[in-house]
């Protein structure tokens, strides 16, 4: 059964647990702003919302890159830069209308989430269950998809 | 069904593979003009700077994909196209016939006609044996001219200062990428690439080029080297192969000129058909051409754009894959269309990395457009957005990589901003809160 990520903004305190699991899951040190998911803070409304990959069905990086550094990890549904293929040409940061694609100067390469080949730390490390990694037909991940069929507006 | 995909870059490769996807006993046949596997011209950068070898351009690494997905490849170059008949006659005088046939030929580099162009050290920078040329020309040291700082013009620019060449680029219009920037941003590039130590000279063009030495510019000079040459047997170590003469009247030195002044789309072949050739082939959004079986995606074809809907060229690799999947779709019997042609670029010129999307220009005021530009020159940083009513139509960054995608989700979407708007008029930078506050539902478990 594939999983997917559940992101609840109305159980999520902004904590930022999850940005410092994923950033150092993903590059050895805590550092948020290397986190591949974001927590967006709405300080007016007291709103926090998490944000990363949905791994959309139209993979617009994966169509997007010229040299098939994006490839789908078929175990999971997961969009994996491949980094040794990447040549950090950023075609797929703006091709993916989404955001969730994003260049890393410092390594000359582009990075996303990649469900960490099944085992989400974002999802281990959420104290109050605002990320939960469950299987896709609980996770309301039919109503993810609607939001990105909404922006993916004609495309297919 | 046989489906003949005239061209192997990113269309002619998504267009097969799609076809395969959605047509298992079809015949594809897939036809590219160059000797090497299908390969992307944008990691061509990459590989003048050493960072990949040819294999790293190529479009699928594995040497067996193309022949377990049955898709034929050929060789050749479409002479003559039968729409009747539904053949294609190719220059070596083979023919394939077809019952859907995709024009996916892309574009080729133009070369202005400039008395000198086609010295053999003056090259273009868009195969793979333009490459090689230009990587044994281009050692350190020697002192390159390139013609255009237009996109292809600006990515090519970092793989030859890493060379190590010493590099003067010229361009007519009066700032870097004029196509793709706003006047203040195409300005910072140029100040930003001049800082790098490469000369830019901008609102000028190449008037002639001549081999040096062999020319009035030599005079008697020229005179005596062409006799020290004759006499040694060989070049003296720091003699220029060019003399190039802008049009300014400044005569510049050069052991190599690299034209990137613009491309334009393979159709010679379309001569005499009723295919509708304007700038480019004119397609819908289905990408049919208006004759019966035939399509046409990527570089080579106009298409309506997605805000105004006029006809464009948008020689870009999203475009390129977007057109190719619909164009093959609609070749199996399965019309679809696209929303429209959205030009989106991301450029890195030696470090300083810009994006522009859309309607990055603007919309006139009386017709509902405004806009806001933010500039910290001193930090190269630039954000402008553009607006129509309160819906984003185009946008313009430099030094912004992260999440800009949305940028493309909010233009594209015709997301209408509502109380947004005016947050970022005020302050453009939250462009992401905007898309987050406008696209993410408060529950989504609710």
């Amino acid at each position: 059964m594939l999983k997917s990520l559940h992101l609840d903004p109305l159980k999520c305190t902004g904590c930022l647990q999850c940005e410092m699991a994923c950033s150092y899951e993903k590059t050895g040190v805590v550092n948020p702003a290397k986190s591949r998911i974001k927590i967006f803070n709405f300080e007016a409304e007291g709103r926090k919302v998490p944000y990363t990959c949905t791994q959309c069905a139209e993979a617009w990086c994966m169509a997007a890159c010229p040299v098939e550094a994006i490839k789908l990890d078929k175990g999971t549904g997961a969009k994996v830069v491949l980094e040794d293929t990447c040549v950090g040409c950023k075609v797929c940061t703006i091709a993916c209308p989404f955001g969730t694609v994003n260049y890393m100067a410092d390594v000359g390469k582009v990075q996303k989430c990649d469900l960490c080949g099944g085992d989400p730390a974002c999802a281990k490390a959420c104290p109050t269950g605002a990320i939960t990694y469950i299987d896709a037909d609980w996770t309301g991940l039919d109503k993810m998809r609607a939001w990105a069929e909404k922006a993916n507006a004609a495309a297919l | 069904m046989k489906h003949l995909i005239l061209g192997n870059g990113p269309t002619g490769v998504v267009a097969a593979e799609t076809l395969r996807g959605v047509t298992s006993a079809d015949e594809i046949v897939m036809v590219g003009s160059e000797p090497e596997p299908p390969y992307s011209r944008m990691a061509i950068p990459y590989l003048l700077e050493g960072n990949i070898d040819e294999r790293g351009t190529y479009l699928r690494k594995t040497d067996s994909h193309f022949g377990d997905l049955s898709i034929r490849q050929k060789q050749g170059r479409a002479r003559a196209l039968d729409t009747a008949q539904r053949r294609v006659t190719f220059e070596d005088g083979s023919v394939e016939t077809y019952d859907r046939l995709l024009i996916a030929t892309g574009s080729h580099p133009v070369r202005p006609p400039i008395p000198g162009v086609d010295l053999p050290q003056v090259q273009t920078c868009w195969t793979l044996e333009d490459a090689r040329a230009i990587a044994s020309l281009a050692s350190p040291g020697s002192r390159v001219l390139q013609l255009g700082a237009g996109f292809i013009g600006c990515i090519i620019m970092e793989a030859l200062a890493k060379r190590g060449v010493e590099l003067t680029v010229v361009e007519m219009g009066d700032r870097m990428v004029p196509r793709m920037m706003t006047p203040k941003a195409g300005g910072m590039i140029k100040r930003w690439v001049e800082e790098q130590g490469i000369r830019v000279v901008t609102g000028a063009g190449v008037q002639r080029i001549d081999p040096a030495g062999a020319n009035s510019a030599g005079g008697i000079g020229g005179m005596i080297k062409s006799v020290v040459q004759s006499v040694t047997g060989n070049k003296p170590a720091d003699s220029a192969a060019l003399t190039v003469t802008l049009s300014t009247g400044d005569k510049l030195e050069c052991d190599l000129v690299i034209v990137a002044a613009g491309v334009a789309p393979n159709v010679d072949f379309l001569a005499g058909t009723a295919i509708e050739v304007n700038k480019g082939v004119v397609v819908n959004l289905a990408m049919e051409t208006g004759v019966d079986g035939v399509y046409a995606a990527g570089d080579v074809t106009e298409a309506p754009d997605l805000l105004t809907g006029e006809n464009i060229v948008s020689a870009i690799q999203p475009n390129a894959a977007d057109q190719g999947r619909i164009a093959a779709l609609g070749m199996a019997g399965r019309k679809v269309e696209l929303p429209g042609v959205l030009p989106i670029n991301v450029l890195d010129t030696l470090g300083l990395i810009s994006v522009s999307f859309g309607q990055w220009w603007g919309e006139k005021p009386e017709d509902d457009g405004s806009g806001v530009e933010l500039a910290d020159e001193g930090l190269w940083r630039y954000l402008s957005l553009q607006f129509k009513g309160d819906v984003l139509i185009g946008a313009t960054a430099i030094g912004r990589t992260d999440q800009v995608g949305v940028l493309r989700g909010l233009i594209q979407n015709r997301t209408s901003l509502g109380r947004w708007k005016k947050v970022l008029m005020d302050n453009p930078t939250r462009f992401v809160d905007a898309y987050i506050a406008t696209s993410q539902p408060v529950s989504i478990a609710s």
